[in-house]
Parts: C-alpha cells; sequence; structure tokens
C-alpha cells in the first residue's frame, strides 16, 4: 500500500489546489481513473444492494407492526419496547454479552500465550500451522455436532470425565448455564488457534535487534514484554480483538446446534422472530437493529477510544 | 494449552526447556485435534458398544455401518450436492467480481480508495443476523426463497470482502515493472490486467478460491432461513438435523460430521502456508 497511496495522496492534493469541482474533472476526465472505477462499481453495487439496503427497510420494518406477508403501519418505538420487555430477548442479550467476553478474553489470553511460544523456528512447524488451522476450517455447526456429542449423557467422553471427577450432577446438555460454558469453551477451542495465528504474524513484524537493544539496556522479560511487545502489537491486537468480538457478538450457528435450540442469544431471537415465531416478526426487526447499531457501537468504540487504525490508512 | 503462558520466558535454551516446549506443542496439536479424532473413533464402532461408555468405545474393533447408513440417506447424499453447488458458485462469482475490484485498488490510481476499502471492511463487521428479515421478505417477493439462490447472494455479500482483501494483498506484491512492460508494448490496462497479472497471481487467486470456498461451505445462518426442504439443504442445515433423524444413532450423526470435514481438513494440510499467508494478509500491515 506504500508506493500507490503515497501517488495518490499526492494527486489527490493537487486536485485540491484547483478550483471546486476541479477534483471531479480530474477523476472521471482521465481514461485510466474512469476506469477503475468502472472495475470498482460491481462489486461495490453488490455490497451495497445486498447489504445496506436492507439495513434500511429493517429500520422501516422495525417502527411499523408489519408481518412477514403484509406490509403494517407506523407504530413508532413500541416494538423497541416491546423487546425490551420481553424476557427471551433479555435472556439472549444477557447470554450472548456473557458468552462474547468469556470467549473473547480467554481466545486473546490463550491466544497471545500460544504466539509467544511459537515465535520461534522449530521442527514441526508445518504440522503446528495445521493443527492450528484444523479447528478453524470446521463449519461451526459441524464442531458443534461434534461436541455435543462429547457431552452427551451416557455416550460422551467428556460427560464421562466430569461425572468421574463429580465435577457436575446432572447432563450437561439440559442444564443452560452448563450450556453457556460449554458454547464458550467449544468457541475458545475453535478460534484460539486463529486468535494465535494474527497474534503471531504480528509479533514476526517485531525486529529481533529491538529486543536485542533492550536486553543490552538491561530490561528484564516482563520490561521487554510491557514495554516493547505490547505497544509494538497494539495494532495487531485490536484488530484480531475487534475481529473476533464482533464476531462472538452474533453467535447464532453454536448457540443453535450445541444447545438443541434452547439457549438464547440475539441472532437465536431475531432467526425465531423470522422462521418460527412470526407474531414477534416486528420484535425481531427491531432487534436486528439493535444488533446492527451496537455492533457498530463496538467497533467505533475501538477505533475512537482504543485508537485502532483501520488497515488502509497509512 | 494452560502450559502456553509457563513456556513462555523459555528461549530454547537447555534441554529441560526444549522438553517443555515439545510437550507444549504436543498438547496444544492434540486439544486441536481432539474432537475431530475421538468423534472419527465414535464413528466406526458398533452401536451397542458406543452406548456401553466411552472406554468401551476407545477399544472397540472398527465397522463401517455408520458410513453405510449416512450414505444410505438420500437426503445427504443431495445435501452434498447442494454444498458444492452453493460454495462453488459462490467462489466463482466471488473471483469474478472480487479479482476486477482488487486489481482496481492494488494498481490504479484514484482519489477515494480509502473510503472504498473501508466501506467493503465495514462489510466484513456487519452482523448477517441484521439483514435475514428483510432479504426474507425481499427474497419472497421475487420468488427465489428456498432456491440455490437464496443462499448463493448473501453468502457473495459476505465472502466478496473477504476476496478483495486478501487479493488487493496478493496482486500489490507482484512486480509492477512487468504490466509496465506490457503497456509499453502497447497493451491496454484491461489486456495488462488478463494476460500479465491473472497468470502471475495463480497462485494467490488459488488460495484466495479455497478461503472464500470454505468461507461458504460453513454458512449456516442464510441456509437455515432461507430453504425450507432437503432439496435444497446445504449439509450445514443437514448434519445438526441428524440429531432427529437419528434420535439414539450417535455413530451416524458422528459419521456425517466426519464425512462433511475431511475435505477441509485435507484442504487445509495441503495448502496450510499459502492459507496462513492469505488469513493474516489483510490484518497485519506489513
Amino acid at each position: 500500500m506504500t508506493s500507490s497511496d503515497r501517488e495518490n495522496v499526492s494527486s489527490v492534493r493537487s486536485a485540491e489546489k484547483t478550483r471546486r469541482g476541479g477534483w471531479f474533472r480530474e477523476e472521471f476526465g482521465n481514461p485510466e481513473r474512469r476506469l477503475a472505477y468502472y472495475m470498482i462499481l460491481p462489486a461495490l453495487l453488490i455490497i451495497l444492494i445486498i447489504a445496506f439496503f436492507p439495513i434500511m427497510y429493517s429500520v422501516v420494518l422495525s417502527v411499523t407492526d408489519s408481518t412477514v406477508t403484509a406490509s403494517g403501519s407506523f407504530v413508532g418505538v413500541e416494538n423497541y419496547v416491546e423487546m425490551f420487555k420481553n424476557p427471551d430477548f433479555l435472556e439472549g442479550l444477557k447470554n450472548t454479552v456473557i458468552f462474547t467476553v468469556a470467549s473473547v478474553t480467554l481466545e486473546f489470553v490463550l491466544g497471545l500465550g500460544i504466539a509467544l511460544a511459537i515465535n520461534r523456528a522449530f521442527r514441526g512447524r508445518g504440522l503446528v500451522r495445521a493443527a492450528v488451522l484444523v479447528p478453524w476450517a470446521f463449519p461451526t455447526v459441524i464442531s458443534a455436532v461434534m461436541w455435543r456429542l462429547m457431552f452427551q449423557d451416557q455416550i460422551g467422553v467428556i460427560d464421562a470425565v466430569a461425572n468421574g471427577l463429580g465435577i457436575i450432577s446432572e447432563p450437561i446438555l439440559s442444564d443452560s448455564t452448563l450450556l453457556l460454558i460449554g458454547c464458550i469453551l467449544v468457541d475458545t477451542w475453535k478460534t484460539t488457534p486463529f486468535m494465535a495465528l494474527l497474534l503471531l504474524a504480528g509479533l514476526q513484524t517485531i525486529p529481533g535487534e529491538v529486543y536485542e537493544a533492550a536486553r543490552v539496556d538491561g530490561a528484564n522479560v516482563m520490561q521487554r514484554f510491557f514495554r516493547i511487545t505490547m505497544p509494538l502489537l497494539k495494532g495487531t491486537i485490536l484488530v484480531a480483538v475487534l475481529f473476533r468480538t464482533l464476531d462472538a457478538y452474533r453467535v447464532y450457528d453454536l448457540f443453535w446446534v450445541l444447545s438443541g435450540q434452547q439457549l438464547e442469544s440475539l441472532s437465536t431471537f431475531v432467526f425465531k422472530a423470522v422462521r418460527i415465531s412470526q407474531l414477534l416478526f416486528a420484535q425481531g426487526n427491531a432487534a436486528s437493529i439493535f444488533v446492527f447499531v451496537s455492533s457498530f457501537l463496538i467497533a467505533l468504540v475501538f477505533i475512537k477510544v482504543f485508537g485502532m487504525q483501520t488497515s488502509t490508512e497509512e | 494449552m494452560a502450559s502456553a503462558t509457563t513456556t513462555k520466558g523459555a528461549a530454547g535454551r537447555g534441554s529441560l526447556n526444549a522438553i517443555l516446549f515439545y510437550v507444549f506443542l504436543v498438547l496444544f496439536v492434540l486439544v486441536s485435534l481432539f474432537p475431530l479424532l475421538w468423534v472419527f473413533r465414535m464413528s466406526i464402532v458398533t452401536k451397542s458398544d458406543l452406548l456401553t461408555s466411552p472406554v468401551v468405545t476407545l477399544a472397540a474393533p472398527p465397522v463401517g455401518t455408520s458410513y453405510s447408513t449416512v450414505f444410505g440417506n438420500p437426503d445427504f447424499i443431495q445435501a452434498l450436492q447442494n454444498s458444492v453447488i452453493v460454495a462453488g458458485t459462490t467462489t466463482v462469482i466471488c473471483l469474478f467480481f472480487g479479482s476486477i475490484c482488487a486489481y482496481s485498488i492494488a494498481r490504479l490510481r484514484f482519489r477515494f480508495k480509502n473510503s472504498i476499502m473501508t466501506v467493503i471492511l465495514a462489510i466484513s463487521f456487519f452482523p448477517a443476523v441484521a439483514i435475514i428479515a428483510p432479504l426474507f421478505i425481499q427474497f419472497t417477493a421475487v420468488g427465489i426463497i428456498n432456491t440455490y439462490w437464496s443462499m448463493i447472494i448473501p453468502d457473495v455479500v459476505f465472502a466478496l470482502p473477504l476476496t478483495i482483501w486478501i487479493l488487493v494483498a496478493f496482486f500489490r506484491e507482484l512486480p509492477r515493472d512487468l504490466e509496465e512492460a506490457a503497456k509499453v508494448d502497447g497493451a491496454t490496462t484491461l489486456q495488462a490486467f488478463r494476460k500479465v497479472i491473472v497468470p502471475l497471481a495463480a497462485p494467490g487467486v488459488f488460495t484466495t478460491a479455497i478461503l472464500t470456498f470454505i468461507h461458504a461451505w460453513n454458512e449456516f445462518l442464510f441456509a437455515n432461513t432461507f430453504t425450507f426442504d432437503a432439496a435444497h439443504y446445504p449439509v450445514t442445515v443437514v448434519i445438526p438435523n441428524f440429531a432427529t433423524t437419528y434420535t439414539t444413532d450417535y455413530g451416524a450423526q458422528a459419521a456425517g460430521a466426519v464425512i462433511v470435514t475431511v475435505p477441509l481438513v485435507i484442504l487445509v494440510l495441503i495448502f496450510q502456508r499459502r492459507i496462513v499467508s492469505g488469513l493474516t494478509a489483510g490484518a497485519v500491515k506489513g
């Protein structure tokens, strides 16, 4: 991104020197630039039409009493008020927040530990990398099916071990707290390797001389970690954690399959409103907008408060 | 996995450190692979051995009955076919539009490059669940609900940013001189793209294709929302339904899960190096 962007920036500056509207002529008068826009247009249109337009439509649906088959009349914020009174929604919100905070924290701590441990040359690197990728490549629903089989009473290995150790007194799959813990563990199992991989790639961009210099100056392990590794890794950490947070926040597959459709999350609430209990359709749209706006706010916090760089900028 | 933090200070000096390091690695690999190995074991024992106890499961002689049950299920075969069609079509569409768009971003000069990249990136942060309600109504209105297109269209939208992002990273790594030479020789921008860049970028495009395919193959929310019958269900919908189809035939459920993951595991094992470079290309600034 370096050289082309710099040229890009300088040409933008020269365009700004010309009078207002000059940039428009510069952009579309130049055949190469016109071609550039033509090449981007199809992909951009697909994204705008299929993703952004429905969001607008969903906003409209959420302030009317529409159903799947009939469009309704304007009811203001009534759907949102009803939604916040709905115990299923509140349960979904609570589970989603607990799940997101717990799984992302676990994944980050374990992922960073693993990344630091394997950030060196060693035999069998390829094997480790492959092992890391296997859980990641599984469809989430399939890993949920696999873990459900291991959690199953009578046949499941985890159920048997946990029973033997006396950790659990009832079947895992019929207790909502144990199910939520199960979901957090499965998600951690599935995405920690991915987190480790991203952080490892970030670690590898830190030059070794920096550590050598610090060591010569007498910095100990902890000082090197907090004064060098963490600050230099900050950009990568923010991208990886934001990415995982938003991913965990919209959890659907794992809850739906691992709990046998019992455990509620924000996304399962929306899904049920669309496909199962269509009386809740309007509330489902309100929940859609709630998920969308809160995801946006989470991203905003990362960018504004933590100072995350969007990676397109220099 | 817990031993990660304890070995982090070890710099590989001394044999004790080296042993601890490899113990940690073995543990890590085992934990990562354990569910697949265990479920594979579950899929090749008899029903009665499976129900006796996990210890018996471990020692029982292998049988193939679960696999013949699953492969004898026409809905499962249909689902495999549906998944291949949906994921394959999604990959082709994404690569076509994605590579054109990515080339423009990686190579041509224009003003709104950063804004466009931000819009594209925003989609990867977009909660898919937020648009299933409006899309359900619109797909019903245009008559494509419960068809392959009701899965392909939203899959393309959510895979396209990934495709573009990775391809931009790959295209930027290619040497500029060759295209300039082609242009000096009289080739147009599009000819330079088609005749010089596309062949040179083939390995990167191939990696992107694998990642896009995996993304579409694993998709569940749209498939579960927009399809209603076995003629259109992909495997991700059918396998969880095995819990009701084969209520206590856990071996069949295990076999189904194994069959669906094996192609992915093979892809990952063969192309792991490329996949890692593709995955980290977008996330880490080089």
